[in-house]
């Protein structure tokens, strides 16, 4: 897997924290919405950025309150047909005003990216076949659109 | 007609580059079947039976003669000289190759054409009224309304991959010819007491296993909100139109699950939260639009022409034709004049190259250029003079295209079937043309009158079997072919669902069948009694008690 954000590929300084993985002190890590619901206090003391992770079917109203403690919020495709995480980003975006790192995880493949970036998403766990340096140029095979999404107040 | 800008072309001609590498990576093995497949069927190509097949766009059923020229070209370039109009206003070629499709989209693209949306789980290409700017009683053009959606759903980022496909259709007549109640979203056009256009907004009709008609959801819609009401519809359809199951992936099953009131309290909800951002259209841009679609530079004349009537009276070929396949335009003097694709025998909705030639042709010489593909796999040359109709009738009769079945029960809709289709199980085109075949004398199909009869090879409805007066649905019985008869079906403005009259009959017995079905409703007519309107009169028993006669 690589990371794609701002059109280069680019270390991963987040960790993926699994429900049952005890939380450590230190360190960059995104939590699924479970963890956050349970153990908020407890993440909230920590003085590290925290990443919260929403599965497909978990909408942006779930966390639209709670978005000033978030530093990334990765949405999920388990599978590229799945669009729902497309909905979510353009709500968290443009309803919700979240500024911070929005992270396309799971099956996000080349030919979804610039669906994806229109919507608001900046960053990418590519999971395609083609090396990435190559599915980079997916974000700017076209220029031209129909439609205002993605105005989020990005200068 | 619109006419594509800068914008409009340079995505169009990109579209075609990024497919071109996609088929490049597909053909070279870095994407396999199941990668690839999302990305050909948001460009119209599907993998049928026996090789791809590439569905044509053409938005609301509009074309221009170098629109359809082209496609006649591509038929004869890349095809077997074919192509076959579809029940959404699209064409379809049967035997493209895979390495050539990119060549395709860019011969279409150099005339303004593409295959976007043509199929996949996204917005499909938008229909409508194929007698949209002219038809007498309409109230406003729906062509602008739809150019107006073709763009906005044209690669929306948020609605590309939707739980399943989603259909949009437009009318802007009282007299419902686009089926808007059987689609995800139809609109009606209306002007409210102050003058303003707005919308009927209509959800959640549709054919295919679960047939039903749809339910209006806001009376009217003022025009200038029609984006961010759609995109609240899309919206909530997004996140929680069902993707466990396929066949309760469409919003119907949404609006049945969730209750039409709660869907309602839902969208108007969003909407109010949206409505106000920049989703609409701004008002110059509508108007840039609808500029395309001004009234054309017709001609003053007479109601009547006097030579005309005298041509009609003479010839009683050309006055069959005139009287079936002709409709009064909203100009004085001028005809809206049908071309029927289906030939007695023939196989509904295929047009030859020779014959989109020859209506290409006519369309330039006798009708602004511009021709329409009407729902029911007929073409239409919607302005043309009166006294330009004989001379129009003459050509067409040469090339197999003057048939004046217009909505007769030889008129059959059809899809293609297990002749191509891999989804297919039993065969629609043999069956259109066995039905086409013996009622084919004209004298007696004009005295059965207006009767729609559609057949589908298979329960996803292509045929749209659950709207015709007839319907055939075509199922596999242990290896043979078995059809349902449905009978009372609808897609204008009284839509309803036929019902099924009883268990499935085998191949061999339909046509004998709908002969005894059609013979039941000339029997108990009441004078001026259409079948459908008969129908609805006595209901289902007697074509029923008919119907499993057999000798």
């Amino acid at each position: 897997m690589s990371l794609i954000k701002n059109n280069i590929i680019i270390r991963d300084s987040w960790n993926h924290l699994d429900d049952d993985t005890p939380l450590s002190a230190e360190g960059k890590v995104i939590v699924s919405l479970k963890r956050w619901q349970s153990e908020r206090k407890l993440l909230m003391e920590r003085q590290e950025p925290l990443g919260i992770r929403l599965k497909s079917a978990e909408g942006a109203e779930m966390i639209s309150d709670d978005l000033a403690h978030f530093d990334l919020i990765a949405l999920e495709f388990p599978i590229f047909k799945d669009g729902r995480s497309y909905s979510t980003a353009r709500m968290l975006r443009e309803r919700y005003h979240y500024k911070g790192e929005l992270r396309a995880v799971g099956e996000v493949l080349r030919d979804q990216l610039q669906f994806m970036l229109r919507c608001g998403f900046d960053a990418f766990e590519y999971a395609g076949k083609t090396i990435p340096e190559e599915a980079i140029s997916a974000f700017v095979e076209m220029d031209k659109f129909y439609q205002t999404v993605g105005d989020w107040g990005r200068t | 007609m619109y006419v594509y800008n800068l914008v409009d072309q340079s995505l169009v001609n990109q579209r075609v580059q990024q497919f071109r590498d996609q088929v490049r990576r597909r053909l070279s093995g870095e994407l396999n079947e199941e990668e690839f497949k999302p990305l050909r069927l948001m460009n119209g190509l599907y993998l049928q039976l026996h090789a791809y097949m590439l569905r044509v766009a053409i938005p609301y059923g509009t074309l221009s003669s170098k629109q359809m020229r082209a496609l006649a070209h591509i038929a004869v370039r890349y095809d077997k000289g074919y192509g076959h109009f579809t029940t959404r206003q699209n064409l379809q070629f049967n035997w493209p190759k895979l390495k050539e499709t990119p060549d395709i989209l860019a011969d279409l693209a150099d005339v303004q054409m593409h295959a976007f949306q043509t199929s996949g789980n996204c917005i499909r290409n938008v229909t409508a009224d194929q007698y949209a700017g002219v038809a007498v009683e309409e109230i406003a053009d729906p062509r602008i309304t739809a150019e107006v959606v073709r763009q906005w759903s044209t690669l929306h980022p948020e609605f590309s991959f939707l739980p399943r496909k989603f259909k949009i259709a437009v009318t802007g007549s009282k007299r419902d010819r686009a089926a808007v109640r059987v689609h995800d979203i139809g609109l009606i056009i209306k002007i409210n007491e102050a003058g303003e256009m707005g919308y009927e907004v209509i959800v959640g009709g549709g054919l295919g296993r679960t047939p039903i008609v749809g339910v209006t959801i806001r009376e009217f819609l003022p025009q200038q909100f029609l984006l961010s009401y759609l995109e609240s519809i899309l919206r909530i359809y997004n996140q929680i139109g069902r993707r466990d199951n396929i066949y309760k992936a469409r919003i119907k099953i949404v609006i049945h699950e969730l209750g039409a009131k709660e869907f309602t309290r839902r969208v108007e909800k969003e909407w109010k939260t949206i409505r106000d951002t920049a989703i609409d259209l701004p008002v110059g841009e509508y108007e840039r639009i609808r500029a395309f679609f001004a009234p054309l530079p017709y001609q003053s004349l007479p109601k009547n022409d006097a030579g005309f009537s005298h041509l009609e009276f003479e010839n009683q070929d050309f006055s069959h034709w005139v009287r079936g396949n002709t409709l009064p335009h909203r100009q004085s003097g001028y005809s809206i004049a049908n071309i029927s694709l289906k030939p007695i025998g023939g196989i509904p909705g295929d047009a030859s190259a020779k014959q989109m030639e020859v209506v290409a042709d006519l369309a330039e010489k006798f009708s602004f250029g511009e021709i329409r593909v009407a729902h029911e796999q007929n073409l239409v040359l919607p302005h043309v003079k009166q006294t330009d109709l004989y001379s129009i009738w003459n050509t067409l009769k040469e090339h197999n295209l003057a048939t004046p079945n217009l909505g007769l029960i030889s008129d059959i809709i059809a899809c293609p079937g297990m002749d191509y289709c891999s989804l297919a199980t039993a065969r629609s085109i043999p069956l259109a043309q066995d039905i086409s075949n013996r009622f084919s004398n004209l004298r007696r199909q004009n005295d059965i009158g207006e009767l729609s009869v559609n057949i589908s090879g298979c329960i996803n409805a292509c045929g749209h079997h659950h709207v015709g007066h007839i319907g055939l649905l075509g199922v596999d019985r242990k290896g043979e072919e078995y059809y349902q008869v449905t009978i009372g079906g609808s897609a204008d403005e009284n839509a309803s669902i036929g019902e099924i009259i009883g268990p499935a009959i085998p191949y061999d017995e339909v046509v004998d069948a709908i002969e005894r079905v059609v013979e039941t409703y000339v029997d108990l007519r009441a004078k001026n009694e259409s079948f459908i309107d008969a129908y609805r009169r006595v209901g289902k028993q007697p074509f029923k008690e008919n119907l499993y006669v057999t000798n």
